[in-house]
């Protein structure tokens, strides 16, 4: 035990630890936190009232007890009890013990209330700082509640001492994180901006991080901050490392101010106002030209402070990515970091590269360093450093330059970590088919993925070659020929069997004039194979040889003898054995026309999307790959679009049959939905489809369909609603559960109950990914002056974080006001393997959901339906049923739409006729609904009337 | 915005966690041990950073503890190390000479000298002088105020 406890020391605490550590065994160790848990417990049980300091030290303990793992039960209250005594110790004790143990027990999140309430009024500095931190540490909703609007007030309060102003700054940081709606700055925001010119320097760091997360959120309130951070950061570049006396970190001046003020402008554009712009880029290239100075001092932490400043700086110019000279400045420097000693310099200068390569300015610039970044990738000792370098590779390379590092990444590949092979492999599946400018090459470079790196080549890789061979008969030949040589070696990989059997089952007669490789010698090569085989490969090459029938008779009575063996057609597997069954049935009764229909050549593949980018996005997760992928798609697609013929037909084509009159619109509405393919099948798969069948003209047009998901502008608005929205909505019209929404990412699942003008929907969000999504938000909104008419509160928030497989639960509380249209809006953001996802869809709130049915007797009706006979309360439509009349299902519509259907009412027996009152806060609205169906023409004619004059068309839309 | 940090020995024992958003306690357990295992692994003279899910991990070696540092996609990866250098600089004035032994025993005060420097995941004051003042001035709070002890009897 050490002699030393400064401040105020507690023995018995000390004593303690040290018993704990001198435990033999994980056992002896329970044993004696047990035997202390019933000590502490009967001391706070007992008669004898506490003194503050045993308090404090049983409290205390009980923290270190739980810091090791185990769980607390007990305590709470006197830690509580700590808050209130005005000893700075046992507070500072009590605020510790709260901040590590929230308990979400509303009563004593009251009581903790009531205590830092106390605190913050208190006018001691050093009791608002603890009871501060104990806010931004619990960060709870209660306490954006209790406190959310006081703080900004110490925040700019004039006579708040520096320190204090720091931890409001923070606190309300946190707050807003958490609770956004609760933080209202409005008044504040001019003040709280203007903190940027503090004379304190501690607080212009804590105040700025404030500024940053709210400009992101309202860029245009918080704008006035630009030409404020611009000024704060000219006066620090320009100072001399003594200026600063204590925030010069290492001779460095204020490198965490001058970093989050470069993060901060960031948030923005470049500035607009010449002057300002002027100073900036003065600054940024001062930032640059001290890169080039004799460092100040030879500590590692001059170096890091400097070099943190000069990334910063690079990300903003990169973020800019308008001003070429500095852009290539950064590239250069960068460069210079490729071969520093430092591995974390290299390290972060891959990485930062990454993004660099997707500029145009410098794109080429950073081509240059291709030989360094080869070397990076073969000599460097740490497997992090040598990922980044192969990221780099991946996001630099284009045509010019694809052959060399496809084949620098195949050579790593044969001694590359296990960790990152499937994700190598993947990006030069990718890079090869990008830019494969004659498809042998491309072939010859999936083989020799497969050659050398079998294991590795996942499903989506040999699916892919196929798909692309299948659809190009200009290399079907030598695919041919390549397998073929390829199964010659005598241990080849399971995958280049797959392959080849289905190649040479497809095409083998292309190379079958040869005698070297006549139908019998393929065949029997395949069938030499197939014993060392998985049960899936081999059923693949039994369909491979029956194509073999169909392509050379003469090798019909070898494989029938094949098939008929007992190991194939008495297999135990059943899929063996039926696929030996029925080819071989196939094979001896169908005549060569049949069999020649039966197993004529594979049509090309409609494609739907190149699943290996999706399969690397999946693994890569976020980062670099992503980043670049998406940026690379925004270069291409300027490309595309306007390069070629057939690009222009692709988006006539896609225009012409999306369901919306606006290809415009519709196009968005595509890029949101993307990843989807399923939830947009009409116009999303066949733009795909478009896309893949202009590959041929632009090869890069294949893998870019994929692009296409990530290259929706990362934008932060809403994304417009899907042009399906409409339809999704329809279908909850008359039913309240069920799927809103799907795609390959996310499922929407609605609950949803209503009573009288109230209603509450549970929303049930599924991530159908084995990857996270992170920062997922949901807002719902009201467009137009939907908000007068409907009020909603969200019950909670959903985490940022919705780990793959799982599904998180929203509840929505809903009120309808008056009468309404038009449906609220549901958006819904997350990243996806760093790609920022970006849904709109509407929510199934429709005004016959406040329905409460009526029963009503036949005069009543008829009564009721004369009085309602002003032209504003009567409304008439005819319109053409959609489905078929079937009674029961209309009547379980009918149902479903939530009015009373009142049977033998109307004398005529084949209308429908229902009532029911619609709920709203602000009144009650009668419906009187008549269906007339017409049977033979099959339009309904259909009248209704009530009290109120516009609900008419919102009940027609609902209709 | 930093999300959490973590200090452990080179055994894997954790001396100290400071968790910047509210995280489930499962949660926290299974980060505790990716990290440690994750980091551990790591051969001497390898880089300071790591991807880890979304975030980045900087993690630095004193002596014989790991400090380990997340930090969302913005952050800087340089200065967050820096940020551990300036946290290991604070124990050090603080303990005179700083060693784990002091972590351990002194738990509460390393999470004290924490919260003076560091909140919410932000940086809230980058002086060593001023935090160390700070510190140093709570310290020096007389015990005995100018009132005696006394207890609200809140929950009878």
């Amino acid at each position: 035990m050490p002699a030393v406890s400064k401040g105020d020391g507690m023995r018995g605490l000390a004593v303690f630890i040290s018993d704990i550590r001198n435990c033999k065994s994980k056992e002896a160790e329970i044993k004696r936190i047990n035997k202390e848990l019933a000590n502490i417990r009967s001391k706070f049980k007992g008669d004898k009232a506490l003194d503050g300091y045993s308090k404090k030290k049983y409290v205390c303990k009980l923290l270190f007890i739980f810091l090791l793992g185990h769980d607390i039960d007990f305590g709470h209250m006197e830690a509580v009890n700590l808050l209130s005594s005005n000893k700075y110790t046992e507070k500072q004790i009590g605020y510790l013990f709260i901040s590590v143990l929230v308990n979400s027990n509303s009563e004593l999140i009251r009581l903790i209330n009531n205590a830092i309430k106390n605190d913050l009024s208190s006018r001691n500095p050093t009791f608002m700082c603890l009871a501060l931190h104990c806010i931004a540490n619990v960060g709870s909703r209660e306490m954006a509640e209790a406190f959310a609007s006081e703080i900004p007030r110490i925040l700019v309060a004039g006579d708040t001492m520096d320190s204090v102003k720091q931890s409001a700054a923070l606190c309300l940081l946190r707050l807003y994180k958490t609770s956004p709606d609760l933080v209202l700055m409005g008044e504040w925001t001019s003040r709280v901006v203007h903190l940027l010119n503090d004379q304190h320097m501690g607080v212009v760091t804590a105040a700025i991080s404030l500024i940053t997360c709210l400009s992101q959120k309202n860029p245009d309130e918080f704008k006035t901050c630009v030409s404020l951070a611009v000024s704060r950061l000219s006066r620090i570049v320009s100072s001399a490392s003594t200026d600063l006396q204590d925030y010069t970190y290492y001779f460095v001046p204020a490198p965490w101010l001058s970093c989050k003020l470069l993060r901060l402008l960031q948030c923005y554009p470049p500035p607009e106002d010449g002057a300002v712009k002027g100073r900036l880029v003065e600054c940024l290239e001062t930032i640059l030209n001290k890169a080039q100075e004799p460092p100040k001092s030879k500590k590692v932490q001059h170096s890091n402070a400097k070099n943190a400043i000069l990334f910063e700086a690079i990300s903003l110019i990169i973020h800019y990515d308008s001003e070429p000279n500095l852009l290539v400045r950064a590239c250069n420097q960068l460069g210079q970091f490729l071969q520093h000693r430092e591995t974390n310099l290299r390290y972060l200068a891959l990485e930062s590269m990454c993004t660099l390569a997707s500029s145009e300015f410098s794109h080429e610039a950073v081509k240059t360093h291709i030989e360094t970044v080869i070397n990076a990738l073969k000599t460097e000792r740490d497997v992090s450093v040598r990922q980044r370098a192969a990221d780099l590779l991946y996001a630099m390379c284009d045509r010019s330059n694809a052959k060399q590092i496809v084949a620098e990444m195949l050579s790593y590949l044969e001694t590359a970590d296990y960790s990152i092979r499937e994700e190598m492999v993947l990006k030069v599946a990718i890079l090869a088919e990008k830019y494969a400018v004659d498809y042998s090459w491309y072939v010859d470079t999936i083989l020799n993925l497969i050659r050398i790196a079998g294991d590795y080549v996942s499903e989506e890789v040999w699916y892919r070659v196929i798909q692309i061979v299948i659809n190009r008969d200009d290399v079907q030949g030598y695919a041919a020929k390549t397998v073929f040589e390829a199964l010659q070696a005598p241990a080849c990989h399971e995958n280049m069997v797959k392959v080849g059997g289905y190649i040479l089952g497809e095409f083998g007669n292309l190379i079958a004039g040869d005698p070297r490789s006549s139908p019998l010698v393929q065949f029997n090569l395949l069938h030499s194979k197939f014993h060392l085989c998985s049960v899936p490969t081999r059923a693949l090459l039994l369909s491979a040889y029956i194509k073999f029938i169909n392509l050379f008779p003469e090798t019909k009575s070898t494989i029938q003898e094949v098939l008929r063996s007992d190991s194939q057609i008495r297999n135990s597997d059943v899929e063996l054995q039926q696929r030996a069954v029925e080819y071989l049935k196939l094979s001896s009764i169908a005549s060569t026309d049949v069999l020649a229909t039966v197993l004529e050549e594979m049509p090309p593949f409609p494609e739907r999307e190149s699943s290996i980018l999706a399969k690397l996005k999946k693994k890569k997760g976020p980062g670099a790959v992503s980043v670049s992928e998406l940026e690379e798609g925004k270069r291409e697609g300027g490309e595309l679009n306007g390069g070629s013929d057939r690009g222009a037909d692709t988006a006539a084509m896609a225009a012409s049959n999306a369901s919306t009159p606006s290809p415009q619109a519709d196009l968005l509405g595509l890029r949101s939905t993307a990843p989807v393919g399923s939830a947009a099948p009409s116009a999303g798969s066949l733009l795909v489809d478009v896309f893949s069948e202009a590959g041929p003209a632009t090869p890069s047009a294949a893998v870019n369909d994929d692009g296409f998901l990530s290259s929706a502008p990362p934008s932060e608005d809403p994304a417009p609603p899907l042009s399906e929205a409409d339809e999704l909505l329809n279908k909850f019209v008359c039913k309240n559960n069920g799927v809103l929404f799907e795609n390959q990412l996310l499922q929407i699942g609605i609950k949803s109950e209503y009573r009288q003008n109230l209603g509450r929907m549970y929303l049930f969000y599924g991530n159908k990914t084995s990857v996270q999504f992170a920062s997922f938000t949901t807002t719902v909104s009201c467009p137009g002056d939907l908000q007068s008419h409907i009020l909603y509160m969200q019950e909670h928030f959903v985490e940022p974080l919705v780990e793959g497989g799982a599904q998180v639960q929203q509840v929505l509380n809903i009120e309808c006001l008056t009468d309404f249209c038009d449906a609220p809006l549901l958006n819904i953001k997350f990243r996806y393997g760093g790609a920022l996802q970006n849904l709109t869809l509407k929510l199934p709130v429709t005004i016959n959901k406040f329905f409460q049915p009526t029963e009503m007797a036949s005069h009543d009706f008829f009564q009721r339906w004369k009085q309602l006979s002003q032209p504003q309360q009567e409304a008439q439509k005819i319109f053409k049923a959609n489905h078929s009349m079937d009674t029961e299902v209309l009547k379980a519509k009918l149902l479903g739409l939530g009015t009373a259907l009142l049977d033998n009412v109307d004398p005529n027996p084949e209308n429908y006729v229902c009532a029911g009152v619609i709920q709203t806060k602000n009144q009650q609205v009668g419906c009187l609904l008549r269906l007339e169906p017409n049977a033979q023409a099959q339009v309904l004619s259909h009248t209704h009337t009530h009290t109120h004059t516009h609900t008419h068309t919102n009940l027609y839309s609902c209709l | 915005m930093m999300r959490f940090l973590l200090l452990f020995s080179r055994q894997g024992r954790l001396r100290l966690q400071k968790w910047f958003t509210p995280t489930p306690e499962r949660e926290k357990k299974k980060i505790i041990r990716d990290m440690t295992t994750m980091v551990l692994a790591r051969k001497p003279r390898s880089c300071n950073f790591l991807h880890w899910r979304d975030l980045k991990i900087v993690y630095k070696r004193y002596a014989s503890l790991y400090f380990c540092l997340a930090l969302e996609d913005q952050d800087n990866e340089l200065l967050a190390l820096e940020i551990l250098h300036r946290y290991v600089e604070l124990l050090d004035k603080y303990f005179g000479n700083v060693c784990e032994l002091d972590i351990i025993f002194n738990f509460e005060k390393a999470y004290f000298i924490l919260d003076e420097f560091l909140m919410g995941g932000e940086i809230q004051e980058t002086s060593k002088q001023i935090v160390n003042r700070s510190i140093e001035a709570s310290d020096m709070l007389q015990e005995d105020d100018n009132s005696d002890w006394y207890e609200v009897e809140l929950f009878g």
